[in-house]
């Protein structure tokens, strides 16, 4: 125990407001150089216990019992400036989205330096060049300068390192990260994730690292908790976990990490080789550029898509993958009608639709759903699921009364909710039952073609799971033609027969799903498939000696995107 | 940046341009004729006509309207109706006190706004805080001639500390200056004080939500950092713009203050003039109370402006 950085015991923490305690009885210790991963869904309390060891509460919550030390000191109980003393010098806080933590009005050196600043240790000038040192450990661009910038001005995973950066600035016992990574592309992830790696093995600073990704957790991690309602369920080795898992929850914690990896989509997974692609396709897209700003001679004034063609069949599944700024998004937009397109055409059974939604007929724009990402935005918060459902069949269908309920009921079970449903408002379900109702809403106007765009980006891996085998069930049953755009290669890679792989605006290769991911041809579509993470010992190396052996095929400098306008429109798809 | 200062500075003058429209037309349909109104109901038709070919009434509208801007832009404001002497001169003495008023009133009321609200942000949802934003919200509510008879009341006739009465005469002393400001200046200081007051707490309460400030905490930056540098560094663009709302209240709004005051501001000069049909001058005072609203605005987007990183992405890029 002597050895112990953090030790925190049966700890309790409940809503001010009562109900179930969010962390309900833990004990958990950190030792110095150990990396204790605190894995689990959202809503299990990993956040609000890693925040107290700080020795923070967000509002709303209160202590019952427990005490949370941190190298002797008991931070439930002690003075604000006690606190502060210690927080940033003993110990750091690494932040979920970087976007959102850095102040957008500061420049970077001054947040990362703010640390030595407020703390006294050292003169400004020490500071900096403590932080340079931190910035070309960390593989940032022009170490000496870049920290002049503000923060909007550097891509996200940039942003993410300079968080790391501020996290070690002050040698820290303990750095605690929140999710570090999840709001990254994979591409990116590599990245930062060996950039914490190193900088917790150079400093032999303890982590408590947070996460609901195994997988990435499993790279870096010493020990892992997992962590469900609020309770500690398993608690062993990052191999112990890994192997011999004991509990049915972290199991299936497991086979989920396995699952979204590619190497199991050829081995354990058959998918369907496509129909016959002698009849006409379904859907045809051809050679569409599109953009924003003014349109000249057929070329927008920002170019987010250009010559990209496509087709899909009926019961077919065409996966789109592209990282934040590929204009996979756009292409969705383009497709629903959304967004018109400056160049290209677009047919549905061979024939031409109009560019945009107004000008399409009824029946072409009852064909063709779309799903979007955020169930939360997508649903009116103040309609109940039956009227939500009950809108659109009757726009397309006209159905009222008896027929409407039992088709409403008929949609639920359709994607495998309860009748009873009809009747709460979206703010009753969880995350994952909102995606169905998405996907219900999407399914009410009895469509052809559903247009997927990033629906399980914003679920916990067990539920986005599940919404895959429902889309996939789905595809089957009802001979969809559907197009599945996300960024996630494994997500992809069970589900669809076809793949297109964006980048800037660019089909940089595609063809039948096994081919492209079991023998990419494109150095981007290699770096992609590397970067998928794996819960094996040594992947995170491998990734990365991947994507160096990968840099110089790769003509510009993605890894590390330097420029301005690359480094905002990179930040700003963080968030979304 | 320099282009967005250009863009919106000829923006202001294209729309001051539209304002003298405005004003004009506007003065054209009050009811009543000017010179039927400055002669008095007993003059002959003959006098009233002569009066208006004097006026230059007779002319068309437009070159009315021209004529009054082409003055206007020389610093040839016209002439008074009713006392015969040029409005610029009329304007410059009222200008002057107006001017000293708002000056005064901004300097203690700004700060003071700014402080509280700082501190009604910081103890958001304390005791402290309930209890300021109730007197805040009340004080925002009660209509400044409540505020102003109350202070009468008190100052002037119970403790008999004070005048009544804010006559400035044009030599007075500055004790004399500053006994005859001081209730006027109470009164709009407690109305501005508490409407910027309640604008800052929300809008610093509001940032205080935000991640990165959760951040500054958990970095062990102490409180008043962070409110004094993070947040407020994020609040300038809309804290300029309701100071400057509030400035130009000062300078345009305050008629029932000078009213009760007797003071010689602006304010009372159009309103006298109104009741005069002295067109001139009403033109004038309705162009200086929209082009202080117009202008305010302006130097608030400025800094705004200047203040965010954002947009200004292209001078930070260079010096990368």
């Amino acid at each position: 125990m002597s050895n112990s950085v953090l030790s925190i015991e049966d700890l309790v923490v409940e809503p001010v407001s009562g109900g179930r305690p969010v962390v309900d009885g833990i004990s958990i210790s950190v030792e110095r150089g150990e990396v204790l991963a605190l894995i689990g869904a959202s809503g299990s309390g990993k956040t609000t216990l890693a925040l107290t060891a700080l020795g923070h509460l967000r509002p709303g919550l209160r202590i019952r019992r427990g005490s949370v030390t941190l190298d002797g000191t008991e931070m439930l109980r002690a003075a604000p400036q006690t606190l502060r003393s210690l927080r940033g010098r003993t110990i750091a806080y690494i932040a979920q989205s970087a976007a959102a933590a850095f102040n957008p009005r500061l420049r970077l050196d001054a947040q990362v330096t703010e640390v030595s600043r407020v703390h006294n240790t050292r003169p400004y000038k020490e500071a900096l060049q403590a932080a340079h040192r931190l910035y070309g450990r960390l593989d940032l661009p022009n170490p000496e300068v870049v920290g002049g910038r503000f923060p909007h001005q550097v891509s996200g995973g940039q942003l993410q390192r300079f968080m790391i950066a501020m996290g070690l600035q002050e040698s820290p016992l303990l750095l605690v990260c929140d999710e570090p990574t999840s709001a990254l592309d994979v591409t990116t992830q590599v990245e930062v994730l060996r950039a914490l790696k190193q900088g917790i093995a150079d400093n032999n600073t303890a982590a408590l690292f947070v996460s609901h990704d195994l997988a990435v957790v499993s790279q870096i991690a010493t020990k892992i908790a997992v962590l469900r309602a609020g309770r500690v369920i398993e608690f062993g080795t990052a191999r112990e976990i890994l192997d011999s898992p004991r509990e049915a929850y972290t199991r299936e914690l497991v086979a989920a990490s396995k699952h979204m990896t590619i190497g199991s989509a050829g081995a354990g997974h058959i998918i369907a080789p496509s129909p016959s692609h002698a009849a006409t396709p379904l859907l045809t897209v051809e050679k569409v550029v599109a953009g924003f700003g003014k349109v000249t001679d057929g070329a927008p004034a920002v170019t987010t898509l250009s010559d990209i063609s496509l087709k899909l069949h009926k019961g077919e599944v065409v996966g789109v993958i592209g990282e934040s700024g590929s204009g996979k998004s756009t292409l969705a937009r383009v497709i629903a009608g959304l967004h018109p397109a400056a160049q290209g055409k677009i047919y549905m059974d061979g024939k031409n639709l109009a560019d945009t939604v107004e000008r399409r007929t009824v029946s072409e724009r009852q064909r063709i759903q779309l799903v979007f990402q955020m169930a939360d935005t997508a649903l009116n918060q103040k309609h109940s699921v039956g009227r939500i459902l009950g809108r659109v069949l009757k726009f397309f269908h006209g159905t009222s009364g008896r027929a409407r309920e039992a088709r409403v009921a008929e949609l639920l079970k359709m994607v495998q909710l309860p009748p009873e449903y009809a009747n709460r408002l979206p703010s009753q379900l969880s995350g994952g039952e909102k995606q169905r109702v998405n996907l219900a809403r999407a399914l009410a106007a009895e469509p052809e073609i559903l247009i997927c765009d990033e629906i399980t980006s914003a679920l916990d891996t067990i539920v986005a799971e599940s919404i895959i085998q429902l889309v996939e069930d789905l595809s089957k049953k009802l001979r969809l033609g559907i197009i599945f755009i996300s960024h996630d290669l494994a997500t992809v890679s069970t589900l669809a027969q076809e793949v297109t792989v964006l980048r800037h605006g660019r089909i940089v290769e595609s063809g039948p799903t096994q081919i492209v991911l079991s023998s990419p041809k494109d150095p981007y579509t290699q770096l992609l498939v590397s970067s998928v993470p794996q819960a094996r010992p040594g992947w995170l190396e491998e990734a990365i000696a991947t994507r160096n052996r990968l840099r110089h095929a790769l003509e510009t400098d993605v890894l590390t995107p330097v420029s301005v306008s690359e480094g905002s429109r990179s930040t700003l798809a963080v968030s979304s | 940046m320099l282009s967005f200062i250009l863009k919106r500075v000829l923006q202001t003058a294209v729309l001051l341009l539209a304002v003298s429209v405005l004003v004009f037309i506007g003065c054209q349909i009050l009811p009543g004729d000017v010179a039927q109104v400055a002669l008095g109901q007993f003059a002959t038709e003959d006098n009233v006509r002569a009066l208006r070919l004097e006026l230059g009434l007779d002319r068309p509208a437009y070159v009315q309207y021209l004529s009054w801007l082409a003055g206007i832009l020389q610093g040839d404001w016209g002439q008074s109706i009713t006392t015969k002497t040029s409005v610029a001169t009329m304007l410059s003495e009222r200008l002057w006190n107006t001017g000293l008023l708002a000056l005064v009133t901004t300097i203690i009321a700004v700060p003071l706004a700014l402080i509280l609200g700082l501190l009604m942000a910081v103890g958001a949802g304390r005791t402290w805080d309930r209890g300021a934003s109730i007197v805040v919200l009340g004080l925002s509510a009660t209509p400044e001639f409540l505020i102003g008879t109350l202070a009468v009341l008190l100052f002037a006739v119970q403790l008999r500390w004070l005048p009544a009465v804010a006559y400035l005469s044009p030599g007075a002393g500055i004790s004399q200056t500053a006994r005859a400001l001081f209730l006027p200046v109470l009164t709009l200081v407690i109305v501005v004080t508490a409407q910027i007051a309640r604008m800052t707490r929300a809008i610093i309460a509001n940032l205080l939500t935000q991640p990165f400030v959760e951040m500054a905490f958990l970095k062990g930056v102490p409180t008043r950092r962070v409110v004094g540098v993070h947040a407020l560094i994020n609040a300038v663009g809309p804290l300029a713009n309701v100071v400057a709302l509030n400035i130009a209240y000062l300078v345009s709004g305050v008629v029932v203050v000078e009213t009760i005051f007797a003071y010689p501001g602006l304010a009372g000069l159009m309103i006298n003039a109104v009741q005069a049909r002295d067109l001139p001058v009403v033109q004038a005072c309705a162009l200086i109370f929209c082009a202080t609203y117009v202008l305010m605005i302006l130097l608030a987007d400025i800094l705004a402006h200047v203040y965010d990183p954002r947009s200004t992405a292209q001078t930070a890029e260079v010096k990368v």
